[in-house]
């Protein structure tokens, strides 16, 4: 523009749409890109780097789980739970098999609830060290605050294949408790890693959290208002992070959540910057619960002894059970026939639903930026799709 | 939260609205409110802006598809014929379902209370699959309401963007329905004995083609 | 000041760097396949079926009672029933397996056919090097694949398969007893037939037997 002098402009016979305006550019981001957490796409419409419109495609990853469900007995739908959001198998089992214990009515026994609880945090743990080192990824800072997060979580990876036999398909709860007690020598272990684990978070935060560069970058970038998170039904620490005061360990408080004191924390602004907080923050009240946990877990059996395995069948009716999973409110919706296998069987998922503004938090912001607030949004595209 | 007493402020304060309290057998006790679908959107708002406690958090959207049932009881009766008396047995046929159905789970943010469970039917299964969409009220079942239309067929009228979610976007049936047959030119991982290899080697072999089993053994 | 929050990460980026080589806590990887970390007991990945004894066919512990192939959620497992039966490890004549595969690119892992197994014949192996160009010759696991001896299971996990072992044994204990009962009843019942003969008129051949002492003796020690 520069070179151009006014006279130049002047002779330079310029046609009636604009060119230095330009056209508007459709382009599609995924199916199969490194920043869109998975296989998923979004069919942008781009002014410059600007984006004027985006359309998610879901569907990549369809397998239509609630179908296989209806053919599987209830205990054989658990190891699918498991392959919903891949990184948080105990959770989904959590979810899965509170929603069964309401539909037939199934109590369970006191060390069994603070099994789940301490394997529930340890998973929330886990999942948001992945996802903030994901998400520092995804600005830019490759590779090392990944590789950081990854370390910490490969060891409470340790802790559930020493309980569970498997780093991430867990396949841990029953209907009625747990699967499995704990082996020996786990609790000193596990203890040891709550123990250490704030190190790596004081680590963390001093690493990126004060950085000019993250904050310039996240601060105000991708808001959602409070009004909005509610009506659009966000949850998790994504609806947190815009103010809404809305966590079902304290709602619902399903479980023995009652038992323990942690607080919420909440965001103000709603925006990128916000939600990696609100993860940094949670970890450390998911600390405290656990350390309350493990102090105070009792003796008993893991699992309620008159449940069994096979040949289970709830008499007709529905429930919907849901819990706090690490993405937000993760519910299943489970109507029984009287049969041995669901007659319908929905899974909520958390991440679908916290995409429901995705184009609304990118409008007006520059591509890169839609890699941010999609990791921010935390989705697993095993749950999106199911 | 008690269901009676949603249903009479409904009732108040939505003119002409018909609701029907539906009986859950299990021990959740989660009953649920069967809405006419003329009035679910106006219903629908006032539960969101009206009611106390206000609904303002809609979080789980599904369909559920009843099929036609037709079970027969045998009845005995009593019958006088010619002055004699002697029992009759008489079959009764009584047929339910042969809607689709949507099922909506609300809570009160604020008076933390839930879930509300409303649903809405479709007149059947086959053409009659309109409903209201609740979208304009809860942005939250845009992305579910698409869902449902996908794999359970219900047309939401008032959607702002009624696509299919899951499945591409020329497929024609809808997978989530009880009598849904999956076609058999899907591209089945053949495992070592069941019927799924019997079926690709039969479309295989219909077409002419090598099967692909075959091959790899 | 500008430019602080970029300094102290750096600091901490290159106290990892430097401390990597120092502590364990800081690398905790390793040159995988020559080094391995050493492997968790409860691992588990696919399943295999368990034999007492040296003779993997005799020894199974499997018995054909098809649960495990009905529960198994994606439907990897295929048993045929024998057609004769032969005795198990305990020594009663059972079906045994004809044909038992199991279709390990299926597989999900999930445990659950070990579960539900009442005869504690399947449990979960370790190994997992198992990759193979062959789709139904490499990982469509047969009958002589899957069996591994006990010992082997011992190994692989100590603890579980000690317990398998006292449960097992105290089975059989129980099974014993059981058996012992269940033919005193059976002499006791003999014997009181025989004694009903005895007061019938003796016309029988039963009737000279003479039993009705010992049968009673018999029901006493039954009880
Ligand atoms: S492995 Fe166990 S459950 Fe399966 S057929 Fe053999 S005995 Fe039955
Ligand atoms: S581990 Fe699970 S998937 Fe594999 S054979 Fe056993 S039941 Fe089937």
């Amino acid at each position: 523009m520069s070179v151009l002098t006014e006279a130049s402009v002047d002779t330079v016979s310029m046609p009636a749409d604009d060119h230095l305006q330009g056209d508007l550019l459709e382009i599609s981001m995924g199916p199969v890109h490194p920043s869109t957490h998975g296989v998923f796409r979004m069919n942008l419409l781009l002014d410059g780097e600007r984006v004027v419109k985006l359309k998610p495609v879901f569907g990549y990853l369809h397998r239509n789980h609630e179908k296989i469900a209806e053919h599987e007995t209830y205990l054989g739908s658990m190891p699918y739970t498991d392959r919903l959001d891949y990184i948080c198998s105990i959770t989904n089992n959590w979810a899965y098999a509170l929603a069964v214990e309401k539909l037939a009515g199934i109590p369970v026994p006191e060390r069994a609830e603070y099994l789940r609880v301490i394997t529930g945090e340890l998973t929330r743990l886990q999942n948001h060290a992945g996802l903030i080192g994901f998400l520092l990824q995804d600005m830019g800072a490759s590779g090392t605050p990944l590789m950081y997060a990854f370390r910490e979580r490969e060891k409470i990876l340790d802790l559930f294949e020493a309980l569970t036999g498997a780093r991430m398909m867990c396949n841990y709860m029953r209907f009625g408790g747990c699967r499995c007690d704990l082996p020996a020598g786990w609790m000193e272990q596990a203890k040891k890693v709550v123990d250490e684990f704030p190190r790596f978070l004081d680590e963390f935060e001093s690493l990126l959290r004060t950085n000019e560069i993250l904050m310039e970058r996240t601060q105000g970038t991708g808001i959602v208002t409070r009004e909005q998170a509610i009506n659009a039904g966000l949850s998790g620490p994504m609806a947190r992070a815009s103010g809404v005061n809305y966590d079902l360990r304290k709602v619902d408080k399903y479980g023995i959540y009652d038992r323990f004191s942690f607080r919420v924390p909440l965001g103000e602004h709603g925006d990128v910057y916000d939600r990696f907080m609100m993860r940094l923050l949670e970890m450390r009240e998911s600390l405290e619960i656990l350390k309350q946990a493990m102090r105070d877990i009792p003796s008993g059996p893991h699992k309620d002894p008159n449940t069994k395995i096979r040949n289970f069948r709830p008499k007709a009716g529905e429930a919907y059970g849901r819990i706090e999973a690490p993405k937000g409110e993760l519910g299943f919706y489970l109507i029984s026939d009287g049969g041995p296998n669901p007659y319908r069987y929905r899974v909520r998922p958390p991440s679908l639903i916290n995409l429901t503004l995705l184009e609304q938090m990118c409008i007006g912001h520059n591509v890169s930026d839609i890699v941010i607030i999609l990791g921010s949004i935390d989705i697993v595209l095993g749950e999106v799709d199911r | 939260m008690n269901l009676e007493e949603i249903k009479s402020q409904i009732e108040a304060n939505v003119p002409g609205c018909s609701l029907q309290i539906l009986l859950n057998g299990s021990p959740s006790g989660q009953h649920s409110l069967l809405v006419d679908k003329e009035h679910g959107l106006t219903v629908a708002s006032y539960l969101r802006d009206g009611a106390s406690p206000k609904f303002d958090y809609c979080s789980n959207v599904t369909g559920v598809d009843w099929p036609l049932k037709e079970t027969s009881t045998k009845q005995k009766t009593k019958k006088i014929v010619d002055g004699v008396e002697s029992e009759v047995e008489e079959v009764i046929k009584t047929a339910t379902g042969n809607y689709l159905e949507v099922v909506y789970h609300l809570f009160s943010m604020d008076a933390r209370q839930g879930p509300l469970v409303l649903r809405m039917r479709t007149e059947d299964r086959v053409d009659q699959v309109h409903l209201p969409s609740l979208t304009p009220v809860w942005r939250s079942a845009e992305l579910q309401e698409r869902e449902v239309y996908d794999l359970f067929g219900v047309v939401f009228d008032g959607h702002p963007d009624l696509r299919r979610l899951l499945m591409w976007d020329d497929f024609k049936d809808h997978p989530m329905r009880k009598d849904y047959v999956d076609p058999d030119d899907y591209e089945y991982e053949p495992t070592a004995h069941d019927e799924v290899l019997k079926r690709m080697q039969a479309h295989y072999a219909a077409q002419g083609a090598p099967s692909a089993s075959e091959e790899t053994r | 000041m500008l430019g602080e929050g970029i300094i102290k990460g750096l600091a901490e980026t290159a106290r990892n760097f430097f401390g990597s080589y120092v502590n364990k806590e800081r690398l905790t990887t390793v040159q995988y396949p020559e080094e391995r970390l050493p492997r968790i007991e409860a691992t588990r990945d696919f399943p295999f079926l368990v034999y007492d004894g040296d003779d993997w066919e005799k020894g199974l512990r499997c018995v054909a009672c098809q649960i495990c192939e009905k529960e198994c959620p994606p439907k990897c497992i295929y048993i045929e029933k024998s057609k004769d039966k032969k005795p198990d490890a305990v020594g009663k004549p059972q079906n045994y397996p004809a044909k038992f595969d199991i279709d390990v690119s299926v597989c999900m892992s999930c445990q659950i056919c070990v579960e539900v197994c009442p005869f504690d014949a399947i449990k979960m192996d370790v190994q997992f090097e198992l990759s193979s160009d062959d789709r139904f010759g490499g990982l469509l696991l047969t009958k002589d694949k899957l069996a591994k001896s006990n010992e082997y299971y011992h190994e692989i996990h100590p603890t579980e398969a000690a317990g398998v072992d006292a449960a097992l044994a105290e089975d059989r204990e129980k099974e014993k007893e059981k058996q012992r009962l269940a033919a005193a009843a059976a002499a006791a019942a003999a014997a009181a037939k025989a004694a009903a003969a005895a007061a019938a008129p003796p016309t029988t051949v039963a009737a000279t037997k003479d039993g009705a002492g010992s049968g009673g003796a018999a029901k006493e020690e039954a009880k």
